[in-house]
């Protein structure tokens, strides 16, 4: 049983993770708090299913996994779309307030672009949840008492060939290393000669991309809704205090603990309050080492 | 033929509320050139506006001949000036060796021609190459962010108090640096609190007041000067 | 009584109970700085409470049948002890934190509401919740209430102008404006931010108490976050640091609102009518948009020194 919790913890963890990696770059960058996230991920569920039902017709599968190749340009389709939604939001919305005097102009814009594009999922593609395939797939016992399907092990690994690939970005590259330098200290960047401007088009890039990632993963093993960004809000929040607001790391494993959490939980609680749990284990974070974890304290 | 000419600059954070109110200098390619003045006399928004991080209402600022106007900050690196903020002056987060990269973002190519010659200017860096340059000591952190700015080979070299927060011991240290550089070919204009000591490795200097110019001098007189003294010290006295 | 009159009657007895959230929503954030983006959760605590307290157990519903007055006292008092649930391990922090802490507590509530249906009725919600002066006025179509409705607004505006007014609430703005001020008043400016935060909070219950008693019927899907950036609009609208700006913003979004919503109705065709929600926020984003761009302080805000951005301390002073 246990087992099982934590498998399923992991996975869901997984998803977590790539949506919160995108919320602490813009948190880094762009210094506001972006409750538009969650909505990145449903937008990225949505715009792989245009792809998916394009190919419709098309019958591949790898392996014993539940789709073919129709979802790996469905993927990379989801995450262009994505990053340009978000770099227009950014364009349209964020970029005019940044000038404002009002210094949360940023966040409740932000969450005002949450419920708009909420509004438009539905608006576009109706209310009803939305499935990739309609294909069971048999899950396999992979340790005693631990079952999962073929599409929960590719997206565990997807995720971690994700973190390391970015690792390897924020780390060994020109632009890495910029994004990293802008989000220590964005007046000392611009005189050091970054161009800000390109920074912040490929934080969101980087950030829409994983999060259409991850809302494609979600959809694809659990359902496609338009309120499931916004359902995951709360999780990639905490999931990003948790692992300590600048780190990719630290929200990795911040998604993790959330993940597992949430799923531990239903020894204690009813499943319908998993999304409870991560509020109370920020809370409870908040509380505990309220300016360690965090990094930032309020001045 | 002056490097840096700056003629009658207003600048300020806000329109109607200038902080310098026309304020001339020049400094000559190859000299070290400091800026003095009490607190509040605009010598940090001096070089501030200068660098494109304060918006300028009036005068005429030129480098090597070519207007700065009011280019964004991002764009003067092209033009051959590099700036060392007082304070938040390193990527705290990012290794030695990445700052130095960051410093030659501009650049393109290779840039390990040019990393060696900041540790050869400051080898006693190169063993923290690796470490995050927020957990140097602050000698070592203001050698950081000097070497940063060294990075695009400027023309000139400008820093807002290089000697602020560090031991006697250190300011010294940090002051032999700057000479070596302006040695190595660089221009050096640097604001200053610690006058005694920026004025003995100074060629010229300027005090500031009520943002303008008050005085200007060759720097050994300047040391010998009543009046410098007395604008430092409230007090009757000179330096030396 | 006639059908526009009566829809009258409606309109300002809805944006009355909004204008009591704005209020409390004025003190916080207005005054104080806070930033509360989870006033639908005080807004559902306090309804829910109301409600609770005020049902009659032979209904057949989880309720107490106390009498209207203690149930509007009780929608208070609940919606300020969630606020200290919040409030405490959050007010030391950067604002984004209880930004979320506050989304969060608004999530949790609609949670609680929709899964515990021995306490709240679940999403069946709980109905034939008692209005107070019900049948006074015999035939007047809900004048009295409003005129109740209007006389709690009137009882909360002077309130907390007095406040706003007294020291205490210049301590307040002090805070805001000024972080050295803030740091120097070290622990104590926690328990000013602590007490702005629970008693603005608390005329957020009580505008969820006045809703609960005036559609008689609350389920889970009347407290969705749609309802915080409404309370948001109105006040940056009417002016954020001013009683009399929420007031009157609070009447134009929600005339705004009603009034759009009529119109999509009438000029769409059926198929897109069904969320003429999202065309309504864009509509009310693009004016806020406007408002902090270019009249920050709002129709009635009074100009303030603005607070740049680039003045906030930087994110590291260490």
């Amino acid at each position: 049983m246990i087992g099982q919790l934590l498998a399923n913890g992991i996975i869901l963890g997984a998803t977590i993770a790539l949506g919160a990696i995108g919320l602490t770059m813009t948190y880094n960058i762009l210094d506001f708090a972006n409750f538009a996230q969650g909505e990145l991920l449903t937008f990225g569920a949505y715009f792989a299913l245009i792809a998916v039902s394009a190919f419709a017709g098309v019958h591949s599968t790898f392996g014993a996994l539940s789709f073919g190749w129709p979802m790996v340009v469905a993927l990379l389709l989801a995450a262009a779309l994505t990053s340009l939604l978000a770099i227009l939001v950014d364009w349209l919305v964020f970029r005019p307030l940044r000038r404002s005097s009002i210094q949360v102009a940023l966040v409740i814009a932000s969450f005002g672009a949450s419920l708009l594009l909420r509004h438009l999922v539905v608006l576009i593609w109706g209310p009803q949840p939305a499935y990739y395939t309609t294909n069971i797939q048999i899950s396999t016992q992979i340790l005693p008492g631990v079952r999962v399907t073929p599409d929960q092990i590719f997206l565990v690994a997807l995720t971690a060939l994700l973190v390391v690939g970015l690792h390897f970005f924020l780390s060994r590259t020109k632009l890495g290393k910029a994004m990293r330098a802008t989000a220590d200290d964005p007046q000392l960047a611009q005189v050091t000669g970054i161009d800000v401007a390109r920074v912040v088009r490929w934080t969101w890039i980087v950030g829409g991309s994983l999060a259409a990632v991850a809302g494609v993963l979600y959809g694809m093993t659990v359902q496609i809704l338009p309120e499931m960004g916004f359902n995951l809000i709360l999780p990639l929040f905490a999931a990003a205090i948790l692992g300590g607001v600048g780190s990719v790391y630290g929200a990795v494993l911040g998604g993790l603990v959330i993940g597992i959490a949430e799923n531990l939980s239903v020894l204690f609680l009813t499943p319908t309050y998993k999304p409870a749990i991560a509020f109370l284990l920020m809370i409870a974070v908040l509380l505990v080492r309220p300016t360690g974890i965090l990094g930032k304290p309020k001045l | 033929m002056s490097l840096l000419q700056v003629d009658q600059l207003v600048a300020g954070y806000l329109r109607g509320v200038p902080i310098l109110r026309g304020v001339s200098l020049s400094v000559a390619q190859g000299e070290i050139v400091t800026v003095l003045g009490p607190n509040g006399a605009g010598k940090s928004t001096l070089v501030k506006s200068i660098a494109g991080l304060v918006p300028v209402f009036g005068g005429h600022t030129t480098l090597d001949g070519q207007p700065l106007g009011n280019l964004p900050a991002h764009r003067l690196i092209a033009v051959g000036l590099a700036y060392v903020p007082q304070t938040n002056n390193i990527f705290k987060r990012l290794s030695v060796l990445e700052n130095l990269e960051m410093g030659g973002y501009p650049l393109r190519g290779r840039l390990d021609a040019r990393i060696a010659r900041v540790f050869d200017l400051f080898p006693e860096l190169l063993p923290f190459r690796k470490q995050a340059a927020g957990r140097l000591s602050g000698g070592q952190r203001q050698m950081v962010a000097i070497g940063r700015a060294l990075m695009v080979d400027p023309k000139l070299l400008i820093l807002d108090e290089p000697s602020a927060g560090l031991s006697p011991k250190l300011v010294a240290q940090v002051f032999s640096k700057v000479r070596q550089i302006r040695d190595a070919g660089v221009t050096v204009l640097m604001v200053e609190q610690n006058a005694k000591a920026a004025l003995q490795i100074s060629d010229r200097g300027y005090v500031l007041a009520e943002g303008r110019e008050r005085i200007q001098d060759q720097a050994s007189a300047l040391l010998v000067n009543p009046e410098v003294g007395e604008l430092y010290l409230g007090a009757k006295g000179k330096l030396l | 009584m006639s059908g526009v009159l009566s829809y009258l009657v409606f309109f300002l007895t809805t944006a009355a109970i909004y204008s009591i959230a704005s209020l409390g929503l004025n003190l916080q954030w207005g005054r104080t700085g806070l930033f509360n983006i989870g006033v639908s959760g005080f807004f559902a605590v306090g309804a829910y409470a109301y409600a609770i307290l005020t049902i009659s157990p032979l209904t057949g519903q989880p309720g107490l049948g106390w009498p209207v007055l203690a149930g509007l006292l009780g929608a208070m008092v609940a919606a300020g002890l969630f606020a200290l649930l919040v409030g405490i391990p959050t007010l030391r922090l950067r604002d984004d934190y209880l930004a979320i802490a506050t989304i969060g507590i608004a999530i949790t509530v609609q949670l609680i509401a929709t899964n515990e249906p021995e306490l709240t009725g679940g999403t069946n919600g709980l109905f034939a919740i008692p209005q107070p002066v019900a049948g006074w006025l015999h035939g007047s179509g809900g004048v009295a209430f409003l005129i109740l409705v209007l006389i709690c607004v009137a009882l909360v505006y002077l309130a907390l102008e007095r406040m706003i007014h007294s020291p205490w609430g210049r301590v307040l703005v002090a805070i805001r404006e000024d972080e050295t001020a803030a740091s120097s008043l070290g622990k104590s400016a926690f328990s000013f931010r602590l007490q702005s935060l629970v008693i603005g909070s608390m005329a957020m219950g009580l505008s969820g108490a006045l809703y609960a008693a005036f559609i008689k019927f609350i389920s889970p899907q009347d407290f969705l976050p749609i309802f915080t950036f409404q309370v948001w609009a109105m006040l940056i609208l009417g002016g954020s640091g001013s009683s009399a700006g929420a007031l009157l913003g609070s009447l134009v979004v929600w005339a705004i609102w009603t009034l759009s919503g009529g119109l999509i109705q009438a000029a769409l065709p059926a198929k897109l009518q069904v969320d003429s929600g999202a065309i309504q926020i864009i509509l009310i984003g693009l004016l806020l948009m406007l408002v902090i761009l270019f009249r920050p302080s709002g129709l009635l805000g009074r100009k303030r020194p603005a607070v740049h951005r680039s003045t906030v301390p930087s994110k590291e002073q260490a």
